[in-house]
């Protein structure tokens, strides 16, 4: 049924069961579960015994009341029905990014005495800390590295930002950086005085003008709030590249795990693809690919033969009907094999685990569990989802 | 078996060939003359639920019948050209398709960078200079400071081309696709007047944002979200027609997308979706048909059988919070099991056409 390759298949447990695992970085485009992923992950941690944190970004309602997280409040909170006790010693905590606060406490933590106010009251600063489109990722990291540095912790679960690109966890960082170290806006605010002389002079009179330019555009107040800004935060811009360095160096060391979420669309996989390539090349932990929302086929049929039958049954109405749903998830089936072995094939080595897709959302610890259940199976287990396609109805109902 | 399937607009069956029939009438409530009316069709929807095929399916459609539309990208993600197996596209407009009946799509992915370096162009003459700004990092320096400015520059291009007309004085295009950020964003994209707030309160980009706010705010333009009959996606659809009802942007339809066929009649959903799955009636119904399955094979065709059932209550869940939502002209699209090629691509723009998707013709292209 998969003529093309067949990936290895990824051991969650034996990931969650590491104890050298001390981070689990979740990574993918936008739409493929890293959130539930992440929150299943990070409970089936819990249960099998490990304290676990779980830092969320942005759940979808309730996922996050089901996590205990009513309103964002940066600080680590335990999910009381998880573990705990002597026969499950694993507990749970969960957390959802509060970007403002992170940078904000940041600035507090790096700031020169009494410099702090006149940084976070700036209308510039203001800005930079709410819609600077790397920002969440820059937070995340810093709130990872906070974490980590507790020591608190067995396993740190950690959710991305919904970027277009599951790249720009990795980029946004070094962004934010070359932003705030302020050379360019020495040059606009002050051409003359900054110490780009000899960048000016290859530019030459279009800087002048660009500078002319911007300043008509984004207007005199803005430039100067912003120059105003990038003054009382170069002293502690070095703090802040240290720590940026720091959780950067900690991505890269052995406890570090990363996780690619993907579903079985080609957009999705491409970034998927994209995104494996930077790691290896950054030499970065790949612990594998999750591949969520799969529809494996439960009986043996074929396609063809289940629509030739349907198209001539007569007076049996169901059995012509479960005839054709099935012929439509052998297609589907067959699609998703394709999909994934052709990400297979530029990438052989990449471990797969495939999450037999859960109808409805997912809203309590029950579905997380279940989740959990689907990634440690690792291929189809028929049996396993068998059971498993019993619940989903009850998050349906709920409504 | 169609009269078992009245949670949808439309009914799928295909006991013949792949062709989809629309069984149901959904002509004006689908597209209403008001649309018609629209020359800027704004496409948003949350990340995964296939806006931009849909965009590019909309302006295929719009553009049937020898009209000329175009499409266009701004996320610098070279989408279209990997839709329409192109080469990525320049910041420049080119055809890439020719639409059923004659007509034609142009594309366009607008560069940020190089559309304010036009911009600086036309009043500043920076010449050489503007390169290497480029390659320095500044133009993306000066969108950072005032991330409005990235959108005003966006929207500005859009609407030039809504407007722009040819030697002869008429538009050159009947219909602008604008493939927009998802839902998330798209309203902060879409509200010039506040990124306004970031920028000089005179000079060159101001006056044109001004002009881009009335465009915005007419019934020149519509939004158009993409959604999948599933909880996320309705939800974010649901909470986004709130926002953009109350910034007072004109809404368009909503477009259900990757809509699959129903197999089960309706009576049977509830029971099989809580796992009460008749198997002896199964296995009894095949047989007459000469089809005699082991036990094993029966038992997975009832567990595809619950899973379905489950897909579909929840479906029709997901579909009736929609209708509880604010009326708004509702559009289906099918899913398509083989992915989206450049066929299926038409397919889709033809089932659009179908459910009354249409403009008049005001530019020259057909002559």
């Amino acid at each position: 049924m998969s003529p093309g390759r067949v990936p290895p298949v990824l051991d969650v447990d034996a990931l969650l069961d590491d104890r050298d695992t001390r981070v689990l970085v979740c990574c993918g485009s936008g739409g493929v579960g890293k959130t539930t992923t992440s929150a299943a992950l990070a409970l089936r941690a819990a249960e099998r015994g490990r304290r676990t944190v779980v830092l969320t970004i942005d759940p979808a309602r309730r996922l996050a009341q089901a996590l205990g997280l009513e309103a964002l409040s940066n600080e680590p909170g335990r999910v009381a029905a998880v573990g705990g006790n002597a026969d499950e010693p694993g507990e749970l905590h969960a957390m959802m990014l509060d970007m403002r606060r992170t940078f904000d406490e940041m600035v507090y933590t790096h700031a020169e005495h009494g410099r702090a106010e006149s940084i976070i009251d700036n209308p510039f600063y203001q800005t930079i800390s709410s819609s600077f489109s790397g920002t969440q990722e820059y937070m995340a990291m810093e709130k990872l590295g906070q974490l980590a540095a507790t020591g608190e912790w067995d396993l740190i679960v950690v959710d991305t930002p919904p970027s277009r690109s599951a790249l720009d966890f990795l980029d946004a960082p070094q962004r934010m950086s070359n932003f705030l170290d302020g050379r360019m806006i020495r040059l606009l605010s002050a051409p003359a005085r900054a110490g780009g002389r000899g960048l000016r002079k290859i530019v030459g009179a279009g800087f002048t003008l660009f500078a002319k330019a911007v300043s008509t555009i984004l207007g005199g107040q803005l430039l100067a709030d912003a120059s105003a800004f990038v003054q009382a935060f170069d002293t502690m811009f070095g703090g802040f590249r240290e720590r940026a360095t720091a959780t950067y160096a900690l991505l890269r060391s052995p406890g570090t795990a990363f996780l690619v979420i993907a579903a079985p669309e080609p957009d999705a996989l491409r970034e998927a693809a994209y995104f494996v390539d930077r790691l290896s090349a950054d030499e970065m932990p790949l612990a594998g690919l999750v591949l969520n929302r799969t529809h494996p086929v439960r009986a043996q049929l074929s396609a063809t033969k289940a629509r030739d039958v349907a198209d001539g049954l007569r007076g049996a109405p169901l059995a012509a009907a479960v005839l054709r749903l099935h012929a439509d998830r052998v297609d589907l089936a067959e699609r998703e094999e394709r999909l994934l072995s052709r990400f297979t094939s530029a990438h052989p080595a990449v471990a797969v685990t495939k999450v037999p897709v859960v109808a409805g959302d997912v809203s309590d610890l029950d579905g997380l569990r279940e989740i959990g259940t689907r990634l440690a199976a690792g291929d189809e287990a028929p049996e396993a989802a068998r059971t498993a396609t019993e619940r989903p109805l009850r998050s349906a109902r709920a409504r | 078996m169609n009269g078992h399937c009245s949670q949808r607009l439309i009914a799928f069956r295909r006991p013949g060939g792949r062709k989809l029939r629309n069984l149901t009438d959904v002509t004006s409530s689908a597209w209403p003359a008001a649309l018609s009316a629209a020359r800027l069709h704004v496409v948003s929807g949350k990340g995964g639920t296939g806006k931009t095929t849909v965009a590019a399916a909309l302006a295929l459609a719009l553009a049937s019948g020898g009209r000329r539309t175009l499409l266009i990208e701004v996320e610098g993600r070279q989408g279209i050209a990997q839709l329409f197996d192109t080469p990525p596209l320049p910041y420049e407009e080119r055809k890439i398709a020719v639409a059923p009946g004659g007509g034609e799509v142009r594309a366009l992915a607008v560069d940020t960078e190089a559309a304010l370096l036009e911009y600086f162009e036309l009043f500043y003459r920076l010449g050489m200079a503007g390169r290497t700004l480029r390659r320095m990092g500044a133009i993306e320096f000066a969108t950072t400071l005032a991330p409005g400015l990235r959108d005003v520059l966006l929207t500005g291009k859009a609407k030039e081309c809504v407007n722009r007309r040819g030697p002869d004085g008429l538009p050159v295009y009947d219909a602008v696709v604008l493939d927009a950020p998802p839902t998330g964003r798209v309203v902060s994209f879409l509200d010039v007047t506040k990124a306004m707030a970031d920028l000089a309160k005179s000079g060159p980009i101001h006056s044109q944002a001004a002009g881009v706010v009335q465009v915005l705010h007419s019934e020149l333009t519509a939004v158009h979200l993409v959604t999948l009959l599933e909880d996320l996606p309705v939800t974010e659809t649901l909470e986004t027609v709130d926002e953009l009802a109350a910034t007072g942007f004109p809404m368009g339809a909503v477009i259900v997308n990757r809509v699959r066929p129903q197999w089960l009649p309706d009576r049977s959903v509830a029971a099989a979706a809580n796992g009460r799955v008749d198997a002896e009636r199964i296995r009894a119904g095949l047989s007459t048909a000469g089809l005699d399955l082991p036990p094993d094979v029966i038992d997975g065709l009832v567990a595809e059988t619950v899973d379905h059932a489950v897909r579909v209550h929840a479906e029709a869940t997901a579909l009736a919070r929609l209708d509880e939502g604010p009326p708004l002209p509702r559009l289906e699209l099918p899913q398509l099991v083989d992915g989206v090629d450049l066929g299926s691509l038409y397919e889709l723009a033809e089932t659009l056409v179908e459910q009354g998707v249409s403009v008049p013709t005001l530019s020259g292209a057909h002559s």
